[in-house]
């Protein structure tokens, strides 16, 4: 038992009994189910480790063990130095209470000393740039706010091991940002961290090493590399014929519960110009997303929405079929969204199929995966424009060198253009 | 669950599934005895906000319940006091509503903090805790307005005034004994919202606050001694008017039911937090 390690987990597992409390007359019909099973692994000191896994796969379970919210069923935990535990922002946020107070409110629950809290409370609110309505209640605040508040008291902890539990999904993408900055910070300053994301690029930017767990059980412990790309080749199970059955889609759970699923996404399909479902592109053709779907309960405002992202879950553009103003009666559907000219650089890239009508109805975050091959443009470009100087081309010209002698503005007519296509 | 080992600078917690009884966690309170001081600080702040007439509904309630007591029990009911009635009344009607706010809020206190629990570890009983800590305020205010009813109707306390803490000190931990036990029963069985509100009414009407114990009829008598606020509230009334007598087995009765509440409700309680984060 080396005093390095900050966490050592062995056989941890947690069961759980299904089914209302209460009256339960007949207790042996009670349901069990693992949440987490045999889950034996070690977190050396001053290491951040990426937790990946669909919902449901015991990763909220494990921070809550090893954050004492819930005690394990079997299986023994040991962890070394103090633990501050962040599964969600705001937690014991009062709204009635101001800003000021909640600050001091929530540090103390998170396990600060007033003292702390004190010394680091200007930066505290500086962070979350609310300094002017420090003294308001929470209540009146608005939500970005109010989460940038929750978050920044907890940014400001200082625990030896820091649980993190999906909170960055909250709050605006600059905040987002700011506070993916703020845990590298904590996680280059030699604190162990534990880090559950579905956001695979922000695992792979904080973590050096990460534990899948799939169904209650670790499925892979390594490194971050290794462990993600294994994981997300598991969420796609594409068929061969470029047809994707969408009915038991396993990314729909990492969506939560929320959807009303009146519409549901049965399948989907990428069609070349023959209408011949290819899991392929070249970089001219057209994109053309074949969706059908099952409408089980009448359904107005239909909206439908193509969204293209890279195999890491980074929104890259999203194509909105419009609002039906008219009723859709239950039966089955199908329609195509077409991207007449492919914008995406060569790689790997994930479609997400959402269907909202008022809330959301079905969303399908990768409902399939396909490839971008490069073709006489790239070739070219990409000695020139790599990956990581973006994944999308857009046409632009670019006129010919001249002296820069005339007043700004002129260029127009007098220039010789020279058609080109840049990145 | 159990923390211990403590090497030179870090401590080591081992965490595995609980067995048989464990502690109260008292370490673990203590070093989170600031949040409990929030908490308890939380309640007092949240209590009137927004309310038109703020901290003063500390004082009306017992003031307006004395009132109906002096018309209906006093004047209809024509039960005579050795001490002027609405003094008579009100004095323990402060002392009531301490003990029954606090049975009332510590039993909501778990199920009313669940997203803190589910969300975050710390002593779950502070929660239970900060309900009776923050009533001594109300109590005070309360309070108060007895003073000033003493005044008026030319009181001077006694010298077993000193004792009055004492008493409250024992309404507050037979309030904590309840709030552990109904509080953690709560998180499983929502039945005790329903049923705490109205066996504290019945309750009031079993217990010394409205009429002397002197007119308690003969065949009510046993029931009437074994009432553990009976001792309570006979027992403050004389330390703080100098009215009517402390039988010894009133109070022993009283005590010794605070006592058990208090260690039975710590047990249970330490027992079936464990499952609070999973059941609430």
């Amino acid at each position: 038992m080396s005093s390095d390690l900050a966490i050592e987990a062995q056989g941890l597992g947690k069961r759980y009994v299904l089914g209302e409390r209460g009256r339960t007359p007949l207790r042996r019909n009670r349901e069990e189910i693992w949440a987490l099973r045999d889950a034996t692994f070690e977190v050396e000191r001053g290491r951040a480790v990426g937790v990946v896994g669909h919902n449901g796969a015991g990763k909220t379970t494990l921070l809550k063990i090893l954050s004492r919210i819930t005690v394990p069923t079997t299986g023994e935990a040991r962890i070394r130095g103090s633990v501050g535990s962040l599964l969600e922002v705001g937690t014991g946020f009062h709204p009635e209470l101001s800003g000021r107070d909640n600050v001091y409110l929530n540090g103390a629950m998170l396990g600060m000393r007033r003292r702390e809290i004190k010394a680091k409370f200007d930066e505290i609110v500086a962070f979350a740039e609310v300094e002017r309505f420090i003294d308001t209640p929470v209540k009146r605040y608005s939500s970005g706010m109010y989460v940038r508040l929750a978050f920044a008291v907890a940014a400001h902890l200082e625990p030896d091991i820091l649980i993190v539990d999906e909170v960055l999904a909250v709050g605006d993408a600059s905040f987002q940002r700011k506070c993916l900055g703020k845990m590298g910070e904590v996680s280059s300053e030699g604190r162990t961290v534990l880090f559950v994301s579905h956001n695979m690029a922000a695992i792979r930017s904080l973590t050096s090493k990460a534990l899948w767990l799939d169904h209650g059980r670790i499925a892979a412990d390594g490194t971050t590399a290794d462990v993600v790309s294994e994981y997300l080749a598991s969420t796609i199970d594409q068929e061969v014929s470029g047809v994707v059955d969408l009915s038991e889609n396993a990314s729909r759970q990492t969506v939560g519960k929320f959807t009303a699923q009146r519409v549901r996404f049965t399948s989907v399909s990428l069609l070349d110009a023959d209408d011949r479902p290819v899991l392929a592109f070249g970089e001219e053709t057209p994109l053309r997303v074949d969706m059908r779907f099952d409408v089980r309960t009448p359904v107005r405002f239909l909206e439908l929405y193509v969204r293209v992202k890279t195999i890491d879950g980074q929104r890259l553009f999203t194509s909105f079929g419009g609002q039906l103003e008219s009723t859709v009666e239950p039966g089955r559907y199908r329609t195509l969204c077409e991207i007449p000219e492919n914008p995406l650089r060569p790689g790997r890239y994930a479609i997400e199929l959402v269907a909202r009508a008022a809330d959301p109805e079905d969303i399908v975050p990768t409902a399939l995966t396909f490839a971008v091959e490069a073709g006489h443009l790239e070739e070219e470009n990409l000695r020139y424009v790599t990956r990581a100087d973006g994944v999308i081309r857009v046409p632009s010209s670019w006129s010919a060198l001249e002296p820069d002698d005339a007043p700004t503005g002129t260029l127009g007519d007098a220039a010789r253009r020279v058609p080109a296509r840049g990145s | 669950m159990s923390a211990a080992a403590t090497t030179e600078k870090q401590q080591t917690l081992v965490i595995r599934p609980p067995s048989g009884f464990s502690g109260i966690g008292l370490g673990d309170l203590w070093r989170f005895r600031e949040l409990l001081l929030f908490l308890t600080w939380r309640d007092i702040k949240v209590r009137y906000k927004q309310t038109l007439l703020g901290a003063a509904w500390a004082v009306l309630q017992p003031f307006l319940t004395m009132i109906v007591f002096t018309v209906v029990i006093n004047h209809i009911g024509r039960v005579h006091t050795p001490i002027p009635y609405p003094l008579f009344a009100l004095s323990t009607l402060a002392l009531w509503y301490y003990f029954s706010n606090g049975v009332n809020l510590t039993s909501a206190s778990l199920v009313g903090s669940a997203p803190l629990i589910t969300k975050v570890y710390f002593p779950r009983v502070s929660v239970v805790l900060s309900p009776i800590l923050a009533g001594l305020v109300d109590f005070c205010l309360a309070f108060l307005l007895v003073a000033g009813a003493m005044a008026y109707y030319g009181f001077g306390p006694p010298l077993q005034a000193l004792l009055v803490p004492l008493f409250v000190v024992l309404a507050g931990f037979m309030a904590l004994g309840l709030g552990l036990v109904l509080s953690a029963l709560n998180v499983s069985y929502r039945d005790i919202r329903y049923a705490v509100p109205f066996v504290l009414q019945l309750w009031l009407w079993a217990t010394p606050v409205a009429y002397p114990g002197s007119a308690v009829p003969a065949r009510f008598q046993l029931l009437y001694k074994l009432n553990p606020m009976t001792g309570v509230v006979e027992g403050y009334r004389w330390a703080l008017l100098g009215s009517g007598h402390v039988h010894a087995l009133n109070l022993g009765v009283s005590i010794g039911t605070a006592l058990v509440l208090l260690v039975g409700g710590a047990l249970y309680f330490a027992r079936a937090e464990r499952a609070f984060a999973d059941v609430i």
